[in-house]
């Protein structure tokens, strides 16, 4: 199978989860680029986000694997207490140099890497969190050519990293959580 | 700090600096993943304070670059009994076949400052098969092999060795094997009786032994496919019948042609054993 040759990512920490999850929700059942999507968890706590929501949605939600080819019309996340990157071959790739940003996996790392591999084929949103992981990462999408959107921090459960982004992303759109949604819900 | 984005280096440039140190060195990074790679590099370039063209001109001119740059390539990341689960395991399924050997070798690749190869000799001792036993720890970077050689590790960071020795079902203590003074633990030679450290290259050199086990973790997500198609193939080769194959959590043999001669034994911990 060939890879997907559009990828929309995510990037959430604190706070994000619930519109994370609402996202996903609202998808179609079809469509055609590769949602990608890191949020920051503590790997003591193997939490089975991909189990419970490929039960909740009846479709499989997956965990990138090192290696593996980057699907269109599949939903993955990152495996805790590993970097996930993307090769310019369109596999994943996993790396557990030091953490950026307190964080690994972190947010920047996948953006950075992906925005490499897509340049312009890469849609990157930053939502909810305590930290500044995520503002390089938007700059380095937006350079390459990629399109970024950053949730409004006035309705993100903690603003900071929100704010940060904003701050260092000139460019960047702002959208409010229905906004969010309807870019999920109306994808193709 | 945000950085400007212009001064990321770009796979042309990456592939450059890879393609001159494989010329001028024994080093290959041809066959390490591209991106992560490229963050390495970038790394140093931040650390140091260079650019592609000053990073070329050390490589070629100043003396030991090439082997510093190795070193702060590679991930050394490891702590004793990483993934308790896994040592649990391989006490539990796997030693008692390798009790019927008389004689074992056993290959730690990649095996970092050492602490990997220290789990396995504490677990082969408890299982009575330490004597008959010799470790060899093998690793590209030359600075943590030393480090290995010596068997001294932070106090500070005993605690954690300690939980995940626990988390093994272990008997003893961990403390049963090393003497702290002052701020560092000491492991033991008893310990250190059987184990030999020594550089060795996955990417370019070649068989060295026949082993009943050999533990490769954490080593391979570095590596493209291609790469470590033929890491397995000096693996198969290096492994006597019947012997075991140890990979990392996230490193699997199940999606290359060489998975044929192998079974699996654990699926989760990624154990597998030469049947062909
Ligand atoms: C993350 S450490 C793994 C340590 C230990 N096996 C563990 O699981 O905790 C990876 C090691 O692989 C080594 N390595 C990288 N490339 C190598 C190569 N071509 N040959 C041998 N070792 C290599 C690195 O120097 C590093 O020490």
């Amino acid at each position: 199978m060939l890879p997907a040759e559009n990828i929309i990512l995510i990037g959430g920490s604190a706070g994000s989860y619930n519109l994370i999850l609402s996202c996903i929700e609202s998808l179609p059942s079809v469509f055609s680029a590769a949602i990608i999507i890191v949020i920051h968890r503590n790997p003591k706590f193997i939490t089975k986000i991909e189990e419970t929501l490929t039960v909740r949605l009846k479709r499989s939600v997956l965990t990138a694997r090192d290696k593996a080819i980057i699907l269109p019309n599949n939903i993955y996340f990152a495996t805790a207490g590993y970097h996930l990157l993307i090769e310019p071959n369109k596999t994943f790739c996993l790396d557990q140099s030091e953490p950026v940003q307190f964080s690994r996996p972190s947010i920047d790392v996948l953006f950075e890497s992906a925005a490499d591999a897509y340049t312009d084929k890469c849609t990157a949103i930053l939502l909810s969190g305590a930290n500044r992981d995520g503002t390089d990462g938007l700059q380095h999408v937006y350079h390459m050519g990629g399109e970024i959107y950053i949730q409004s921090p006035a309705e993100a459960l903690m603003s900071t990293m929100p704010e940060s982004a904003i701050a260092g992303n000139q460019n960047a759109k702002i959208w409010k959580n229905e906004q969010i949604i309807s870019f999920f819900q109306k994808l193709k | 700090m945000a950085k400007l984005n212009t001064s990321y280096i770009t796979f042309e440039e990456l592939e450059e600096v890879v393609t001159l140190l494989k010329n001028i060195s024994d080093f290959d990074l041809r066959g390490y993943t591209k991106s992560s790679l490229k963050r390495r590099i970038q790394r140093i370039l931040d650390l140091q304070g260079m650019d592609i063209v000053d990073l070329k001109n050390a490589i070629t001119n100043i003396d030991g670059f090439q082997n510093f740059l190795m070193n702060e390539v590679t991930v050394n990341v490891t702590e004793m009994f990483r993934d308790p689960q896994y040592f649990a395991m391989l006490r539990q399924e796997v030693f008692p076949y390798l009790a019927t050997y008389p004689r074992l070798k056993i290959w730690s690749a990649g095996c970092s400052t050492g602490q990997e190869v220290y789990s396995l000799a504490i677990l082969l001792e408890e299982s009575n098969l330490y004597e008959r036993s010799f470790i060899y720890g093998t690793d590209i970077n030359n600075q943590v092999i030393e480090t290995a050689k010596k068997g001294i590790y932070p106090v500070k960071k005993l605690k954690l060795y300690s939980e995940n020795y626990h988390a093994t079902n272990a008997p003893h203590s961990l403390a049963d094997y090393y003497t702290a003074m002052y701020e560092n633990a000491i492991f033991n030679q008893k310990i250190r009786n059987n184990i030999l450290f020594s550089q060795h290259n996955l990417a370019t050199d070649s068989a060295f032994n026949e082993f009943q086990l050999i533990s490769c973790r954490n080593v391979l997500i570095y590596f493209d496919i291609e790469l470590q198609k033929k890491v397995f193939d000096l693996f198969y080769e290096s492994l006597s019948e019947f012997g075991f194959l140890c990979l990392g959590a996230k490193e699997s043999l199940s999606h290359h042609n060489i998975m044929s001669k192998f079974k699996i034994i654990n699926k989760e911990f990624n154990i597998y054993q030469k049947i062909k």
